[in-house]
């Protein structure tokens, strides 16, 4: 166990490595910072001297260690644009996205489980196919495309004229089709609850929570489809396995069979895949918050791409690696102490 | 299961169709309505997509025939449509059908472009490591593990907005495909290499490898021509979802302002283009490009689902 722990940690460190050498490369090779502070009118002579003093001019390897050391500290330099600390913005843009893919977690959760595992045990049944096709549209619409077609839907409302307006039964489908809208959809509103620190909660309010309900769902939709599909299969190889027919002919009922132990080995690969795409999930809230103009980390890095904000691009990439190779290496520790099958030490098979 | 592609490797070079229409891959897909629809689809928007210059009523990348007072003009079944512009225009005046098919053409090029590349790198390194083993393979697979840690999309997003940063705005759009092409083709490489490692590993072991050894081949002829063509039924499904995701990571590095410039659009840069308008009314400049995005990726991915059921390769897990 201890060699195991080791090897996995030993594994992080060194990713954790790599990126900083690539965002490091990144900051070292964009943009020139004494031109950031000095502006045009200063001489040459000292530029230099300037790059001199604040070490500029030293071997790679040697501003490495002081980016590196700076960084273990917390210090990402000072944003260009905000001009305060890059680890300040961060930490005031992060519950924001935290909080988004909070709801979109939660929402995954809540309908996955149930619907995998219905799939699952009536794989015939309309509803399952239902699901199982609506689940391959799902992957096959882009969560940008997604979040817009909710703001048309439920912020701007449609207005269908499809069937003829003069029957009692066009007029209905007609009003059947057609949405209000009225859903916010910018932002995260007026009504923040300030927690503690920079953290402002959208969860403690109605008007937060109806700010945070299309960001979340359209961030769910991308995920949802994938899960659906991994619990159906996961459980219907669970379901064809010996233990099961076991317990069938042992006479004991159905539900206790498929909720107690079929359900908690079908959990497990699921966990791990759940784990490392929730850390995934970074990546689509830059999607999500662009197109609802939400505050949070995604938005805040796009901005920084487009007004070259290299302190703070460099400091999200380095924030977005810990996330990612925390969750990473948690997923792989909780499954090697949950499932007694995993090989703990030397290669995995 | 056994398809020609699997069939031992010394296999006679004449008589390929004869060999396809006895197929079992030919039986099941003449048996099956729903991926004969999606194939025609499928073939229906990259016709379309390859006849673009024909097909279209308007050139959109010339200037001279756009009209800016004929801007967001409705499609054909809506009140106020112009009879000129069947999709309608966009924000700029441009006919939404003909920039559609340009457009179009620009996300399959890049998609099949980026999988040519990840192909060729993931194919390369994913037989070096799988069959050469020792160093190589734990350096390599170490690598593909790293990188698929993160999310591809992340990977893409990352690389295309350094790269943007470094060479300049404007130097990135004008070779826009050409970049995208490397960044998704770089981003997404380790799902072919495990793939190809696997099927190598499970390769390896078989006796004509060791006849061939046996008979003194270098390692390289070996990899190539004996092994590889048996890894290829593997790596033609995989190859579906892989263009499936190219083009949505296209459309997404489009979106973020990241890939097509407004000038040259791809279906995703016609989305973001279309998306400052939809508060105002006019949805079919985002929507309608969108809905061609949703049916190509749609249908491509059906397609990628029933080759799975049909060839069933014992693909990589986890």
């Amino acid at each position: 166990m201890i060699a195991f722990l080791t090897k996995r940690l030993m594994h992080a460190l060194l990713v954790m490595f790599i990126i900083s050498v690539i965002a490091f490369a990144i900051q070292d090779n964009l943009g020139d910072p004494i031109q950031q502070m000095v502006g045009q009118s200063v001489p040459e002579s000292e530029r230099e001297a300037l790059r001199e003093q604040f070490g500029l001019n030293d071997p790679f390897h040697v501003q490495y260690l002081r980016f590196a050391g700076n960084a273990l500290s917390g210090d990402f330099g000072t944003s260009y644009f905000y001009r305060e600390p890059a680890l300040e913005v961060i930490a005031r843009h992060l519950p924001a996205t935290l909080e988004l893919v909070f709801g979109a977690t939660l929402l995954i959760v809540l309908l996955s489980v149930p619907i995998g595992v219905y799939s699952a045990i009536k794989p015939r049944a309309w509803i399952s196919r239902f699901f199982m096709g609506a689940s391959i549209i799902g992957i096959s619409i882009p969560v940008f495309l997604t979040a817009i077609l909710l703001i048309q839907v439920f912020s701007i409302g449609i207005t269908v004229s499809l069937f003829p307006e003069s029957t009692a039964w066009g007029a209905w489908l007609n009003g059947l089709l057609s949405t209000d809208g009225g859903m916010p959809s910018f932002g995260r509103g007026q009504d923040l609850v300030p927690v503690i620190g920079h953290w402002e909660t959208n969860l403690a309010s109605l008007g937060g929570l109806t700010h945070l309900v299309l960001p979340s769902v359209a961030l769910a939709s991308i995920m949802l489809p994938l899960f659906i599909r991994l619990i159906r299969a996961e459980m219907m190889e669970v379901l064809q396995s010996e233990y099961v027919k076991f317990a069938r002919a042992k006479g004991i009922g159905v539900r206790r069979i498929y909720f107690v132990h079929a359900l908690k080995n079908t959990m497990l690969p699921v966990i791990t895949v759940g784990g490392v795409q929730i850390g995934t999930m970074v990546a689509y809230t830059i999607l999500t918050e662009t197109v609802f103009q939400w505050p949070g980390m995604g938005l805040m890095f796009l901005d920084a791409i487009n007004r070259a904000d290299i302190p703070l691009i460099v400091a999200y990439l380095m924030i977005v690696g810990v996330i990612f190779v925390v969750t990473n290496t948690l997923v792989d520790l909780i499954y090697g102490l949950v499932n007694p099958t995993v090989k703990l030490t030397g290669k995995p098979a | 299961m056994s398809t020609p592609s699997s069939s031992p490797a010394a296999t006679p070079a004449g008589g390929r169709w004869q060999r396809l229409r006895d197929s079992y891959l030919w039986y099941s897909f003449k048996r099956d309505r729903g991926a004969q629809l999606c194939l025609a689809t499928l073939l229906a928007l990259v016709g379309m997509a390859l006849l673009a210059p024909w097909l279209a009523p308007t050139d959109p990348y010339d200037l001279a025939q756009i009209d800016i007072l004929a801007s967001e003009l409705p499609p054909f079944w809506i009140d106020g449509s112009d009879p000129a512009y069947t999709l309608g225009t966009d924000a700029q005046g441009r006919d939404l059908w003909s920039i559609i098919l340009y457009g179009t053409r620009v996300s399959l090029l890049i998609g099949f472009g980026a999988v040519l590349l990840q192909a060729l790198l993931g194919v390369v390194f994913g037989l070096l490591a799988g069959y050469l083993g020792g160093r190589v393979d734990a350096l390599l697979m170490r690598l593909a593990d790293i990188q698929l840690s993160f999310s591809t999309l992340m990977v893409a997003i990352v690389v295309g907005a350094v790269v943007k940063a470094t060479l300049g705005g404007g130097f990135y759009s004008d070779y826009a495909i050409l970049m995208l092409i490397l960044i998704i083709g770089l981003a997404e490489w380790p799902q072919y290499a495990r793939t190809v490692r696997a099927s190598v590993l499970a390769e390896k072991r078989k006796e004509y490898v060791d006849a061939a050894k046996v008979m003194g081949l270098k390692s390289r002829r070996i990899m190539f021509r004996h092994v590889l063509p048996n890894t290829l039924s593997p790596i033609f499904v995989i190859s579906t979802v892989q263009i499936a995701n190219a083009i949505i990571s296209e459309a997404a590095l489009s979106f973020l302002g990241l890939g097509m410039p407004e000038t040259h659009p791809s279906l995703g840069s016609l989305i973001k283009a279309g998306f400052d308008y939809l508060q105002s009314g006019a949805w079919w400049i985002t929507l309608i490009p969108g809905a061609f995005l949703v049916v190509l990726v749609l249908s491509i991915n059906l397609l990628g689902d029933w080759l799975r059921d049909v060839m069933n390769p014992r693909l990589y897990k986890g």
